[in-house]
């Protein structure tokens, strides 16, 4: 990092500096529905202090997000511990679970994407080509119950042990199996369920932390993503990495 | 029961792009408009909590509800076709602004060469360049014909841009000048200059600086804050429908917009369109629209079902080759992409905007020789630094598992070290490519959903090699430590987001034999029908699609008027 790009985490610009420096305004005329109505919020700042930062995960009684609206108690743990190998902890920073991705997992299960409210799920169900993508009936809260249920069964069948139990490379080589399409599940392929355990794990480590995942923002800081930022206007064509304190949009909802 | 309304002078099915600037043209002129949008409606202030990577760009906030409607698909006629469960290569978009709600607002104008596809490839290498297979067809208008659309669409949109040393004329500069660039877009830009190629800075519907419009419109400049293409614009920098044409045709006083209301089907009598049927979502009631004109303008695969629904036009089929509905279904051949890993230089990805980007057009249309090689067209090469969300953007280098230790490494370290550079390739008609209804699946209101015919073909597969031979050597001259070229194409596949440029099924042109409407975009078969959109394209481009679909909606408009006043077919 360059030390001009440190300069840029020290400028805190309010909304109002932020409007008058952005050129939004013709004749003085504020413009825009959505940029208009933050000038109520006069004295706000648009970055957000981000000092405060707790390095353990969040999971006690201070975190009211850390609790269950799909998973059992056993699916959340197998969760936890899967996640944690396809995004382990390293020196850059924390893994899967310290940044609470299983939570998310979960609370995404129980949002209408858990149950396809949005997607075409009228039969008649045939298995399709490859090109022809997902044709099964089953939604992804089935998915997961299926597949975590199968990465336990398949653990204990290997190793005699709950997948929980297992070492991390014993972990690994039982995830891989998935990976590989080698393991045998209802309704979808193992291979299926583990590119959805995946994705939805990167989700849970970059999404908004409004999310329940990404906790801290800790995901962001690893990559150096700055969240909700108003205007690069007077960066986008500076030579130097910027450096940025991450915004949550949490910030944006005033209260 | 259904209500019949009041008839009104035009009525407008869908209100994106196409039919935004219908309806402000028209409305502009003293006719009453109704404007009929089965989504929601917009304004910037929605996009207050817009910077949101999982809910706009993973789940899809902004598009179509598949649990209403989708397609089936199948990628040749031997295949079962199943629907597209889930959204994948294409995402279209629902509510007022349709798909120019979130689109990336990379506005070209095609090629002087693809308004005269057939006519110049003949002249140049002969009529056997292709199989038979290949449907070559002229469009029925010349670039220098819609030069005047093509202008006034940019001045409406208020397009940022420099000129394309290798396009097409220009009676106008660009209203706007080009957007900012980065360090990583200079370093394009100079290894293509390199290179012996004419890079230009893509021309942009982000605005490079304030604007107002000649209808009086003003916007804000865009602030590269990188959550563009698949969001809506929280500045309305971005020029969409609801911040450009939706307001200009609602100040007249002469445009109602109905909101949430499902057009189910077109009613005619005769030669004539009598009005619409559409269904109030929110009540479930059902409405009769009398019109004096149907503007049918509800996007590319719409378009063509609404046709095929109410049993309008001649429906193609592939065994006589005879019809014309459902027609020259293309694509965009996106091909020949060659990534680049950077282990000594970074760059700020994270910012950026829809189109800020470089493009060069030394591989596209006719601009090189193709005597030698087993393919017509080609396409823009580009690159684009649009804003990298970190869920989305993840690379690695080749072979690295997308799991573990290793994927988050380099991950992480190549978050803010990739490049990627791809052409938009063109795509031509062909036999067995094309829209028809499918037999066994429905929509929510128990209709036929449309069915796509569709695969990549050898013309395809010869470009993306030779696409992929310049996109390596200039990622290569870019300085890139790692390069990774992909020269294959196909086999079509519907779950990887490729590109919304769904073109063809309602094709224009000359003759009612091998087209399905006029240079107006009116209806052969029912004069006062006018379909705009890319629909009307015999073939796709190598670029993007909405600069010649906003040039065909102005034509479109100015025909509707001249239908208006005097009736009849217009050519
Ligand atoms: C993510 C994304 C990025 C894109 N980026 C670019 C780009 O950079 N450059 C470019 O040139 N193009 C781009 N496009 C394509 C561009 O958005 C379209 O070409 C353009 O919007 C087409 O205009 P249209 O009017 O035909 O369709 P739309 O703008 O989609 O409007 C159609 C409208 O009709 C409505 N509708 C459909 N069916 C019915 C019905 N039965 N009853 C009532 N209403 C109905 C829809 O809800 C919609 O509002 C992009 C598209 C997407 C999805």
């Amino acid at each position: 990092m360059s030390e001009k790009g440190q300069n840029f985490t020290e400028k805190k610009s309010t909304r109002r500096n932020f409007l008058k420096n952005s050129g939004l305004t013709i004749g003085g005329v504020v413009l825009g529905g959505a940029v208009g109505s933050l000038l109520g919020k006069d004295n706000a700042t648009v970055t957000e202090e981000t000092g405060h930062q707790q390095h353990a995960a969040e999971t006690s009684s201070s975190n009211t997000n850390a609790a269950l609206m799909f998973f059992s108690p056993e699916q959340f743990q197998i969760t936890e511990a899967a996640v944690e190998r396809i995004f382990p902890a390293d020196d850059n920073g924390p893994g899967a679970k310290e940044l609470l991705v299983a939570y998310f997992i979960d609370h995404q299960l129980a949002s209408g994407w858990g149950t396809g409210a949005k997607e075409y799920t009228s039969g008649p169900f045939f298995p399709g080509e490859g090109t022809q993508g997902y044709q099964s009936s089953l939604n992804r809260q089935d998915v997961f119950t299926i597949g975590l249920a199968a990465l336990e069964s398949q653990s204990k069948a290997t190793y005699e042990k709950s997948f929980i139990e297992l070492s991390e490379e014993e972990q690994d080589a039982v995830l891989t199996e998935f990976d590989d399409g080698k393991v045998k599940m209802k309704g979808v392929s193992s291979d299926f369920f583990f590119s959805l355990l995946r994705s939805t794990t990167i989700e849970g480590v970059y999404a908004d932390p409004l999310y329940g995942g990404n906790a801290n923002m800790a995901g962001w800081k690893m990559k150096n993503f700055p969240g909700h930022q108003m205007s690069f206007m007077s960066m986008i064509e500076k030579d130097e990495v910027i450096k940025l304190d991450p915004i949550p949009l949490s910030s944006q909802h005033g209260h | 029961m259904v209500t019949t309304l009041p008839k009104t002078d035009v009525v407008v099915v869908g209100v994106g792009w196409t039919g935004g600037i219908v309806a402000a043209e028209l409305s502009k002129k003293g006719y009453k408009v109704v404007g009929l949008e089965r989504g929601k409606g917009r304004t910037t202030a929605d996009y207050l909590m817009v910077h949101d990577e999982l809910r706009y760009t993973k789940r899809h906030e902004m598009m179509q509800d598949l649990s209403k409607e989708t397609i089936t698909f199948r990628n040749h006629e031997k295949m079962r076709a199943l629907p597209m469960r889930q959204h994948g290569a294409f995402v279209v978009g629902t509510g007022v602004g349709g798909s120019g709600a979130h689109w990336s607002g990379q506005n070209y104008r095609f090629l002087p060469y693809d308004f005269q596809i057939k006519t110049m490839t003949e002249e140049r290498y002969g009529k056997n360049k292709l199989d038979s297979n290949y449907i070559l067809q002229d469009w029925g208008i010349t670039y220098d014909e819609l030069e005047p659309y093509f202008d006034t669409f940019e001045k409406m949109a208020g397009i940022s841009g420099e000129e394309n040393p290798l396009g097409g004329f220009r009676s106008n500069p660009y209203p706007t000048g080009p957007m900012k660039t980065s360090p990583l877009l200079q370093t394009f830009k100079d290894a293509t200059t390199n290179l012996g190629c004419h890079p230009y800075m893509v021309p942009s519907a982000n605005l490079s600086e304030d604007y107002t419009n000649p209808d009086g419109i003003s916007r804000a400049a865009c602030q590269y804050c990188g959550f563009c293409s698949r969001y809506g614009c929280e500045y309305g920098a971005k020029a969409d429908p609801a911040v450009t044409v939706v307001p200009t045709a609602e100040a007249t006083g002469n445009f109602e917009l109905r909101t949430h209301s499902q057009v189910v089907e077109i009613l005619h009598t005769g030669n004539k369109a009598t009005g619409v049927r559409y269904v109030d979502v929110q009540s479930g009631e059902e409405f009769i629209q009398p019109a004096e004109v149907v503007v049918v303008s509800s996007f590319t695969l719409n378009n063509t079902r609404l046709l095929l629904l109410s049993n309008m036009g001649t429906p193609y089929d592939s065994k006589t080759g005879r019809g014309v509905i459902g027609k020259n279904y293309a694509y965009q051949n996106n091909c020949g992409e060659t990534v680049g890993l950077f282990d000594d230089r970074q760059f700020n990805l994270y910012m950026g905007a829809g189109s800020m980007g470089v493009a060069i057009d030394d591989f596209n249309g006719d601009n090189f020789d193709h005597t030698d090689l087993n393919f017509i067209h080609g396409g823009s090469i580009f690159l684009l630094q649009t804003g990298k969300g970190p869920i989305g953007f993840n690379p690695t280098k080749d072979g690295t598992k997308n799991w573990g230790k290793q994927f988050k490494e380099e991950s992480i370290k190549y978050y803010s070290s990739q490049v990627a550079i791809d052409a938009q390739g063109a795509n031509l008609g062909h036999r067995y490519h094309y829209l028809d209804l499918d037999p066994t699946y429905k929509d929510a209101w128990g209709m036929p959903l449309l069915r796509m015919t569709y695969d990549y073909e050898d013309q395809d597969r010869e470009m993306a090699k030779f696409i992929g031979d310049q996109t390596e050597k200039i990622v290569k001259e870019m300085g890139a430590t790692h390069t990774y070229t992909n020269r294959e194409q196909g086999p079509f596949d519907i779950v990887p987001y490729q590109s919304t440029h769904n073109t063809g099924g309602v094709i224009m042109g000359s003759d009612p034999e091998t087209s399905a409407i006029n240079n107006y975009m009116q209806m052969w078969d029912f004069d006062n029908v006018f379909v705009p959109g890319a629909s009307a394209f015999p073939h796709n481009g190598g670029y993007n699609p909405t600069g010649t679909i906003g040039a065909l909606s102005y034509r479109a408009a100015e025909g509707i008027d001249k239908y208006l006043k005097n009736g009849g077919s217009l050519v």
